[in-house]
């Protein structure tokens, strides 16, 4: 059978979409690559849409952990502290053990104990914690200079803040905000890993790697094949994201424009 | 004169070293140590069950020393020819594809037919939602069926996911499920069965053919004299010889 | 362990309850939080070794030593850690007895690869053959420590390599000035300030490096992930006295408190020891 055979059965064999049997016999390395390459689009999936929805959630959850208020920054606090003090393995396990209970009570929810949309909810809020962290610190490093410059032309209020300090603020946090992106694409794998089940044999990179090293009983091969996929995705996603943050920085003097990665990482 | 003495000295000294070697090597047994009856671990915290015992009395035959470890089940091959352990004893049905790999000893239960646990006896076994541990034999013929395969990763998340209405059934050796359905009344087997694998045996490396020797003929010595039947009449895991 | 526990079936409540949280099946749960906390410790100064010998080489002057140090950050940081762990400690398990093997037979003639199997002989065994169970659990905690140390080494080589850059370069160029060597530069100069600057990322590391522990179990360890399965998972009374339901969520919650709790310490502790260390330095947390 030719590779390109192979890609046409089982490129889309995560979705449910092809050959409906996995390869039992003769492994090639081209199923190998295939099947390992269609689960990441799982993990792309997670990444992609736990990224946008978190971003959003993140600058609510930063503006209410730097309020005055305490109906608003105590509940901030608490979020942050949960999502970003524990290890995201003992979330996904704790999560769809909970999900159990909630589609019990509530049988409308039952579809929060599928992957795609239970450990999107999970990696959701995870990521949402992580970066709130990120642009809160980025927030109190806003100069204030800036800030009193707006003030002196009459900006105020939420007009203010739209024009002046959360561009600011974003373009402070981008490249801690990079990295926070790269970890969630990593933590991808972990959503079949624990608590979430896999149906109908589509799952994601790890899981189709896991059964080659089953079936094969060799882990010297799928491992390090979803390790390349995953830095191919490190580098797209530094990429894209470098690309922002050249447009963020496009009116400032040439030096600073470039992505320069603070010597830290966020997480 | 004292040449001589040193002489016999090191003489007795390499036997010595020599004898050590074929006596004192320990056997490691690997198990995983979820799958009662078959393994688990005991209150106390050590490794108890059909196989514990069955492993005890086969290395006392074959005149080896045991030492027990657990595994988890997704590598305990790979952990085997790598050499982290001699044995592979934990429930393993002997098949083709992994007998491509390792070798097994004959086998030391008879075929345990697989059982299907539901919450009610009139689940469709053929189109259902059926649940089955990861990279076990079972998932591996729920996959080739019409039935759609849910994986999970230990045995106790498999029937967890029944109870809550995941799945519609699970499939398993009918020798775990069968204590689970005795005990809690939600649950029952199902009337149709699963003939799957053949028979459970002990995995060891394929370069170990002396070690396999040993353990064949000390598992063939408890067949002849009654003492396996014993056993597996003792844990109920499936028919005796 | 306690006198009234001989007969657990006639028991109910709190006393049950008492003797279920000691059995010798739980002590081992409770001690396994020990080991988490004994690889941490062993962890932690491995990985910052790995890093500085990472970031020292991604700026050395010498290119070969500069692509393996940038190529071992790259790499590393780019693939997400359980990939690693899937495999790692089998490969560097196989790869010392390999060289053990080299060593200690060398005219032993037999393929080490014979198919499937990984072959050495007996001598090049780690641990050899005859060694107590307590030895093989200690190799096996030193190949997942190891493990963690070479992941999270990259991490940190990252972190120093950030570091290292950010010592202002008046400095650097004042030590030239006064004679020093490249070698005396980077001892006496560099490393002594490049620790403030690598602090903040340091801390959050520790941090990643806490939470990173539940994946131990991947590398053959029994820690607590291990245990609370275990424990938490059906129990019919055939196999136990102590039969119980599916408690995994509870289980689960109590390592959730544990990791909340151990994290927020960490967390007060690396604050201070940073309030600490830049005062009176010339950057931002120092000078307020």
């Amino acid at each position: 059978m030719s590779c390109a055979q192979t890609i046409m059965d089982y490129g889309l064999r995560s979705l449910g979409y092809g050959e409906r049997l996995l390869p039992r016999t003769d492994f090639t390395l081209c199923h190998q690559f295939t099947l390992i390459g269609s689960g990441m689009i799982w993990n792309i999936y997670f990444g992609v849409l736990a990224l946008i929805a978190g971003f959003f959630l993140a600058n609510a959850i930063a503006l209410a952990k730097s309020a005055q208020s305490p109906w608003l920054h105590r509940p901030a606090n608490w979020f942050i502290l949960i999502f970003r003090g524990s290890p995201l393995f003992i979330q996904f396990f704790l999560a769809y053990l909970i999900f159990l209970r909630v589609k019990q009570t509530i049988p409308a929810l039952d579809w929060l104990t599928a992957a795609w949309a239970g450990a999107l909810v999970v990696l959701f809020l995870n990521t949402a914690a992580y970066s709130a962290e990120i642009f809160y610190g980025a927030l109190r490093s806003v100069p204030k200079g800036d800030v009193e410059a707006a003030d002196a032309y009459g900006l105020t209020g939420w007009k203010r803040f739209r024009r002046i300090v959360w561009p600011t603020m974003l373009r402070l946090a981008w490249p801690a905000y990079t990295n926070e992106a790269i970890f969630l694409f990593h933590a991808t794998t972990l959503v079949f890993f624990s608590g979430f089940p896999t149906t109908g044999q589509r799952g994601d990179a790890l899981y189709y790697a896991q059964y080659f090293a089953d079936k094969t009983f060799n882990p010297f091969v799928p491992y390090p094949i979803v390790a390349l996929y995953f830095i191919l995705l490190t580098l797209a996603v530094i990429g894209i994201f470098g690309l922002v943050n050249t447009y963020l920085n496009r009116h400032l003097p040439g030096e600073t424009k470039k992505l320069r990665y603070r010597p830290q990482i966020i997480r | 004169m004292k040449k001589l003495i040193l002489a016999t000295t090191a003489l007795a000294l390499s036997a010595g070293f020599a004898l050590a070697d074929g006596h004192a090597k320990t056997i490691r047994m690997g198990t995983e140590g979820a799958y009662p009856p078959y393994n688990f671990i005991n209150d106390a915290g050590e490794v108890d069950g059909f196989e514990r015992e069955l492993g005890d009395e086969l290395c006392a035959r074959a005149e080896l020393t045991c030492e027990w470890v657990t595994n988890e089940w997704d590598s305990i091959i790979p952990n085997l020819v790598s050499g982290n352990y001699d044995v592979i004893i934990a429930g393993m049905s002997i098949t083709d594809e992994r007998d491509e790999v390792i070798d097994f000893t004959q086998n030391y239960t008879q075929p345990d037919p697989s059982a299907y646990l539901a919450a009610s006896a009139d689940v469709d076994v053929s189109n259902g939602v059926i649940a089955a541990q990861t990279s076990t034999i079972q998932a591996s013929f729920i996959a080739a069926s019409g039935a759609t395969l849910v994986e999970f990763a230990t045995p106790e998340e498999t029937v967890a996911a029944v109870k809550n209405g995941e799945a519609d059934a699970v499939l398993a050796d009918k020798s775990y499920l069968a204590p689970i359905a005795e005990e809690d009344g939600e649950v029952m087997l199902l009337e149709q069965e699963e003939l799957i694998g053949g028979g459970v045996g002990m995995g060891l490396r394929e370069s170990d053919g002396e070690l396999r020797e040993k353990f064949d003929a000390a598992i063939q010595s408890m067949k002849d004299d009654g003492s396996l039947n014993a056993l597996i009449a003792k844990w109920e895991v499936g028919a005796q010889f | 362990m306690f006198s009234y526990c001989t007969d657990p079936e006639a028991l109910s409540g709190l006393r049950w309850l008492s003797c279920y949280l000691t059995t010798a099946k739980h002590a081992g749960f409770y001690w396994s939080f020990l080991t988490v906390l004994t690889l941490l410790a062993i962890t932690a100064p491995t990985a910052l070794a790995f890093g500085f010998a990472g970031a020292s080489a991604a700026r050395s002057a010498f290119a070969p030593f500069r692509w393996i140090g940038k190529g071992y950050i790259a790499v590393v940081r780019g693939v997400p850690d359980i990939a690693f762990f899937m495999f790692f400690v089998i490969a560097l398990d196989q790869a010392f007895e390999w060289v053990r093997h080299q060593w200690k037979c060398p005219d032993w003639d037999a393929p080490i690869r014979q198919g499937n199997d990984f072959v050495v002989c007996a001598a090049a065994k780690l641990p050899l053959g005859t060694a107590d169970q307590w030895i093989h659990e200690v190799y096996g905690f030193f190949t997942a420590a190891l493990t963690f140390a070479i992941v999270f080494g990259a991490f940190s080589a990252n972190v120093l390599f950030g570091a290292m850059r950010a010592v202002p370069k008046g400095q650097l160029e004042t030590a030239a000035a006064y004679g020093m060597t490249t070698r005396q530069t980077f001892w006496r100069v560099l490393v002594p300030q490049m620790w403030v600057y690598a602090l903040p990322g340091l801390s959050n590391l520790w941090m990643v490096l806490i939470k990173a522990t539940p994946l131990l179990f991947l590398l053959g360890v029994e820690d607590i992930v291990y245990w609370a399965r275990e424990l938490g998972g059906t129990k019919t009374a055939r196999f136990t006295d102590y039969p119980h339901g599916d408690w995994r969520l509870w289980y689960f919650l109590a390592l959730l408190v544990f990791y909340l709790a151990f994290t927020k310490v960490s967390e007060v502790v690396l604050e201070r020891l940073m309030k600490r260390l830049t005062h009176g330095q010339a950057t931002l947390g120092g000078s307020s």
